[in-house]
């Protein structure tokens, strides 16, 4: 009979996945590329609010988009029509986007060089959070009539973002949906999240938004001269 | 729903660690995982199962210590364990202070894998 022994692992659980996104993120960093990953649930408004992103900033700075979608690439053809280069993941029935496939997009996304690399991550608040994918900011977007209880449901997600984006504000009046309520329950779990209310469909608070974004992308450059 | 890759990662992480011990079977592998992760502990034995099957990790228990959460009051340092899956509004029980830092609950890691060295044991494959 074989001796038994204790191994002592102490490595955390994804240390690939996570070796993999700081890899990504120090090439980025090398080529002064920013990268975003965003998160929502589906519907909450990503493509509308990456659309508006675009129209801001298009001028200031070189986009990129990686949609990732289960199937369809109904996203990255709205995308691709502002004239940005999109690649579409097709996660085929993955539920988040992991650092090798940002990796692939990336790889897609050449020999182009950007400013700005936004990550449509696939809708949903559960998978995505638990995926470092080599972003320098994680956004996540929380839209009105998701309701107001959704940090108490998917906290991680809230603790793992820099950012909350409460897009459809313009429906504020048709549901019950308790901002202050909201925030109280976002920064118990996160108390550094920035927090900007936006609607994507009528343009109100996109540039307290594109503005913070903007200036994260400067500061980035800055930090690397 | 993420817990098959997931558990890859944890199984990959066993076939490089037993072969760099030489091991010949893996008996237990002890993960620490905090509250605050959403991994369901069904699934993933479910799946660690069925990715260790026909290999030489078959058999070995997987032992998921769930960790509480335990946050720290920002104004009154104040450490309470929190039900995150209560949900209900996170507050300081002594102060009603509502900014916080994790003290643990989010922990993710493999800690130990305990195996059989030696030759006579079962082939590995």
């Amino acid at each position: 009979m074989g001796k038994i022994r204790l191994i002592e692992v102490k490595e955390g659980i994804l240390s690939d996945n996570k070796a993999l996104a700081n890899e990504l993120r120090r090439k980025l960093r090398d080529k002064g590329t920013f990268m975003l990953n965003l998160m929502s649930s589906p519907g909450s408004g990503k493509t509308s609010l990456i659309l508006r992103t675009i129209d801001a900033l298009k001028d200031e700075f070189r986009i990129g988009v990686i949609e990732a979608d289960i199937a369809s690439t109904v996203d990255s053809e709205k995308v691709a029509s502002r004239g940005i280069k999109v690649v579409q993941l097709r996660t085929g029935g993955f539920c988040h986007l992991d650092a090798t496939m940002v990796s692939e997009g990336l790889d897609a996304l050449e020999p182009q060089t950007f400013d700005l690399v936004i990550i449509e991550n696939v809708g949903n608040l559960v998978c995505p959070a638990e995926f470092d994918t080599g972003a320098m900011r994680n956004a996540m977007i929380l839209s009105i009539p998701e309701g107001d209880d959704k940090p108490l449901k998917y906290p991680l997600m809230f603790t793992v973002c820099d950012v909350l984006v409460v897009n459809k504000i313009d429906t504020m009046k048709v549901f019950d949906f308790d901002i202050n309520a909201m925030k109280k329950r976002v920064q118990a779990l996160n108390s550094n999240i920035r927090i900007f209310k936006t609607s994507a469909k009528t343009g109100e608070g996109i540039d307290s938004w594109v503005n913070w974004l903007a200036k994260e992308i400067k500061g980035f450059r800055e930090n690397d001269k | 729903m993420h817990e098959l890759p997931v558990i890859k990662s944890i199984f990959d992480m066993c076939v490089k660690y037993a072969e760099a011990n030489n091991a010949t079977k893996i008996l237990s592998v002890t993960l620490k995982v905090g509250e605050i992760s959403d991994l369901q502990n069904e699934w993933m034995q479910r799946y660690f199962g069925y990715l260790s099957k026909g290999t030489f990790v078959e058999g070995a228990k997987l032992v998921i210590e769930r960790v509480p959460l335990v946050m720290r009051c920002k104004k009154c340092s104040e450490s309470f364990q929190v039900d995150i899956h209560a949900g209900r509004q996170i507050e300081c029980p002594r102060c009603k202070g509502t900014e916080f830092a994790y003290v643990s609950g989010k922990e993710y890691r493999v800690e130990t894998m305990e195996v059989v060295c030696g030759e006579d044991t079962a082939n590995r494959s």
